[in-house]
């Protein structure tokens, strides 16, 4: 195991280890609060939570519990749209109508790139291939052309290099750093991400075993980047498609799909349309769209599974809301003398009302706020990304924001009745002995 | 001497909201949880049931899935005419050279597309796979524009019914007929005869894979060393049942890892509601409690007769997340199959294993939750316990 492997699981084990201190440090200081406040009802909500600390402990690790996988669920489904919204609405997908599957002739290449309003095309083509050590070891390797650098250029930061082995000039608008990357045909330039995943190193030749190009392909890793758009994976090698023409395509010249940059984005439907209409009546009609409803097309693949997720995270507060209830109910039913006395004493069927839900609101949104922080920071924090098909998940403030909410609710909906109940409860009923 | 059970049984319907409360918490736990058992089950059972162990599947060397292999027309015909093929009583081999492409089609009713997987066959060899049959319009003719549509197509993607035109690249094609295949993978194809559609998908000499009625299942192990030893074809070997069995494998895997992360976090949460209504019901008869303890029996007893009280609350929250959970059965749902590039739609599967999976996940968590409050119990202070109330 890596130091860093180990650092990723030890950490969330501190963190969850740091939860049950901090409350008993919540408790303490609180016992410290009632001191000074004596009586008020603020101070008489937490005298009445510490008096059962394993059940106030309980009940709000329930609610931080559920609010942690509420917040996780809603991230994977934030991040679902998110990979949605990928890409530029300058920028154009062209590929088979038929579908992805099916390649589309190199010949279009050139006659794309003379439609008016098409500043550049780049070639990106799907290998597929497997890592021989273990195939499920998955990660994607795309065959693209020097063009693709250029139109992405402002998604990707090269942040190390090989030298050139011969000093040479590199293409017109390429990032200088690429220059040995472009003198070599079996280069290739990898992300950050996966090269830590994979511990390889600058300079080491890869092999990959071809599924839809057999083979054993061996590529020498030139230059790694990181995304400067989070949503631009860090987890792919990419490839001279060249070296992929040369070997693989055995004399058919064909490309997965076309990248399209434009000159200005409002000629993004025009140009759609031309693209299409050019291609009709040929071999291979074509299918252009934006880049963010090509993506979006590979999130629809998922089929039912965000649906799903909604519910299972709807399932799973109603049931932690029948728990904090329970347990609000429980406590009072405990305490109705108490109740009494707090009347008899002067309290008015308002504040002993407060006091009760109060109480309940503490709890859930305690509970809440570290099960809504808890996932923000841990999910985050580990870069989960679904095995680089999907940018790095994201839990979003506003997620945090409505769990919090929700855990307020929890709070108001598990108090108002037992505070109802103890509000309207007779100072008679509530003295008789033995019940 | 131990205690009755009645007495945890009374004791809990006593309290009928709050045992009820925690038995839904527990339940909603279970439902879940048995939900993705039985997504998992549905899916493995799609792909399980495809394929028989009859067949064999013939595909190229280093191919993982059906469309990036690909099988020559020599050597469809080396395999075809192999003595090992089982024989139709026309005298035909019953093998089917197919051709297999991933389509594109716009989803019914919603915005959006999915990928279909079209699979063009030999129509002489349709009984290959004795399992599918029509149950609308009728079969494709041999050498026609004509497809049939598995049933499960039908209900989710556009322009599937008898009549309509499926246009694959140049030529558009009239659906027939719509077939089912017992809840198998094909039902979520398209098939037509692949003479036709290899042309107008521009696959003319290539075919995806072969499959064949093996003339002797028994004798599989020595057929495939003998096929991919040959130079000539440059294939693999899988029986037809175990290569769809093996597809299986990463989404079970994804989905039960899914499931069972969501059931831990979500059973934790239901674990401390247990405990707290076991707390609660335990405070709440300290007296009696102690009572019991002078009246002789045993901590042991207290011990082991209230984690079966807390085992008794949590059971019925497995029960009621069974039954939660069983209109699920055979709901119809679809992902993609990411081995095939195309959607796959399958039903849940709640089966009565999956079910007592639920309710042991059920006890486990009573018996967990149970476990504190009835050792607290069964320690009482005597004295205090007997004096305070």
């Amino acid at each position: 195991m890596t130091p860093d492997a180990l650092l990723r699981l030890l950490v969330p084990l501190a963190v969850l280890a740091a939860i049950p201190l901090s409350l008993w440090a919540v408790a303490r200081l609180s016992d410290r609060f009632q001191r000074h406040l004596a009586l008020s009802p603020v101070a008489l909500v937490f005298a009445n939570l510490s008096r059962n600390k394993l059940r106030t402990l309980l009940t709000t690790l329930s609610v931080t519990v559920a609010l942690f996988l509420y917040c996780a669920l809603s991230g994977v489904l934030d991040t679902l749209n998110e990979s949605i919204k990928v890409g530029s609405m300058s920028r154009l997908v062209t590929r088979n109508a038929i579908s992805l599957i099916f390649p589309v002739p190199w010949s279009y290449r050139d006659r794309i790139a003379a439609i008016p309003g098409v500043k550049r095309v780049a070639v990106q083509n799907w290998f597929g291939g497997q890592d021989p050590k273990d195939p499920r070891n998955f990660y994607a390797q795309f065959a693209v052309d020097d063009e693709f650098y250029r139109i992405y250029a402002n998604d990707v930061e090269i942040i190390e290099a090989s030298p050139p082995q011969v000093a040479g000039v590199v293409p017109a608008g390429q990032d200088p750093k690429l220059a040995a990357y472009f003198q070599e045909q079996t280069a290739a330039v990898v992300g950050r991400k996966l090269m830590e995943k994979m511990g390889w190193k600058l300079g080491q030749t890869v092999t990959v075993n071809g599924t839809i190009y057999p083979g054993t392909w061996e590529f020498t890793i030139r230059a790694v980047y990181a995304a400067k758009q989070k949503s631009f994976g860090e987890e792919v090698l990419f490839f001279p498609f060249r070296y992929l023409d040369q070997r693989g395509l055995q004399g058919g010249k064909r490309v997965g799909i076309y990248v399209l940059e434009l000159t200005d984005a409002d000629r993004a439907p025009a140009v759609q349309q031309q693209v299409d209409d050019l291609f009709r009546n040929s071999a291979a009609a074509t299918r252009t769209e934006s880049e963010q409803a090509f993506q979006a097309g590979f999130v629809s693949m998922y089929g039912n599974i965000p649906f799903v997720l909604r519910v299972i995270s709807l399932a799973m507060v109603f049931a932690i809301l029948l728990v904090a209830a329970n347990t609000m109910m429980m406590s009072m039913r405990e305490r109705l003398a108490e109740f009494g006395v707090l009347k008899t004493l002067g309290f008015t069927d308002a504040t002993v009302f407060g006091l009760v839900l109060g109480e309940a609101a503490v709890i859930t949104l305690g509970g809440g706020v570290l099960g809504a922080l808890l996932a923000k920071f841990l999910i985050e924090w580990s870069g989960f990304n679904f095995g680089g098909f999907l940018p790095p998940m994201t839990v979003y403030w506003s997620t945090v924001f409505a769990g919090i909410g929700i855990a307020f609710l929890m709070g108001a909906v598990s108090g108002l009745i037992p505070a109802w109940q103890a509000s309207r409860l007779q100072i008679v009923q509530a003295l008789r002995p033995g019940d | 001497m131990a205690l009755p059970l009645l007495y945890n049984v009374r004791s809990v319907a006593q309290r009928p909201i709050a045992t009820l409360a925690t038995a839904v918490g527990v339940g909603l736990t279970v439902t879940i949880f048995i939900g993705a058992l039985a997504l998992a089950a549905g899916f493995g059972r799609a792909l399980r049931s495809t394929g028989s162990p009859d067949n064999a599947l013939v595909l190229r060397k280093g191919a993982d899935s059906e469309i990036s292999s690909g099988v020559s027309r020599e050597a469809v015909n080396i395999l075809r005419a192999h003595p090992a093929v089982a024989v139709a009583a026309d005298g035909r081999p019953l093998a089917t050279a197919d051709l297999v492409v991933v389509t594109t089609k716009e989803r019914r009713g919603q915005p959006g597309s999915s990928n279909v997987t079209v699979r063009g066959v030999d129509p002489a060899a349709i009984g290959v796979r004795a399992d599918a049959r029509i149950v609308e319009g009728r079969m494709f003719q041999p050498g026609s524009d004509e497809v049939v549509v598995g049933h499960r197509v039908v209900s989710r993607f556009a322009r599937c019914e008898l009549g309509d035109k499926i246009v694959f690249g140049q030529r558009s094609f009239s659906v027939v007929g719509h077939f089912e295949a017992g809840g198998a993978a094909y039902e979520s194809e398209i098939w037509g005869d692949a003479a036709v559609l290899g042309p107008a998908l521009d696959r003319d000499n290539v075919f995806q894979t072969v499959t064949f009625r093996m003339k002797d299942p028994a004798g599989f192990d020595a057929l495939k060393r003998e096929l991919e030893a040959d130079p000539r074809l440059q294939v693999q070997l899988k029986r037809e049942s175990a290569f769809y069995a093996e597809q299986t494998k990463l989404f079970t895997r994804l989905v039960t890892g899914i499931g069972v992360f969501i059931t831990l976090i979500m059973g934790i949460g239901a674990v401390f509601g247990a405990a707290n209504t076991m707390y609660a019901a335990i405070g709440a008869r300290t007296r009696e409690i102690a009572t019991l303890l002078v009246l002789g029996f045993t901590p042991g007893a207290i011990l082991i007769s209230f984690v079966f009280e807390s085992l008794l609350i949590s059971l019925l929250g497995g029960v009621i997340g069974c039954l939660l959970a069983l209109p699920l059965n055979g709901i119809t749902t679809s992902t993609t199959n990411f081995q095939s590039f195309s959607e796959l739609a399958f039903a849940f599967q709640v089966t009565p294993g999956i079910l007592l999976a639920g309710l042991l996940a059920s006890g486990v968590m009573g018996l967990v939750g149970g476990f504190l409050p009835a050792l607290k119990a069964s320690r009482q202070p005597l004295a205090a316990a007997l004096r305070g109330g």
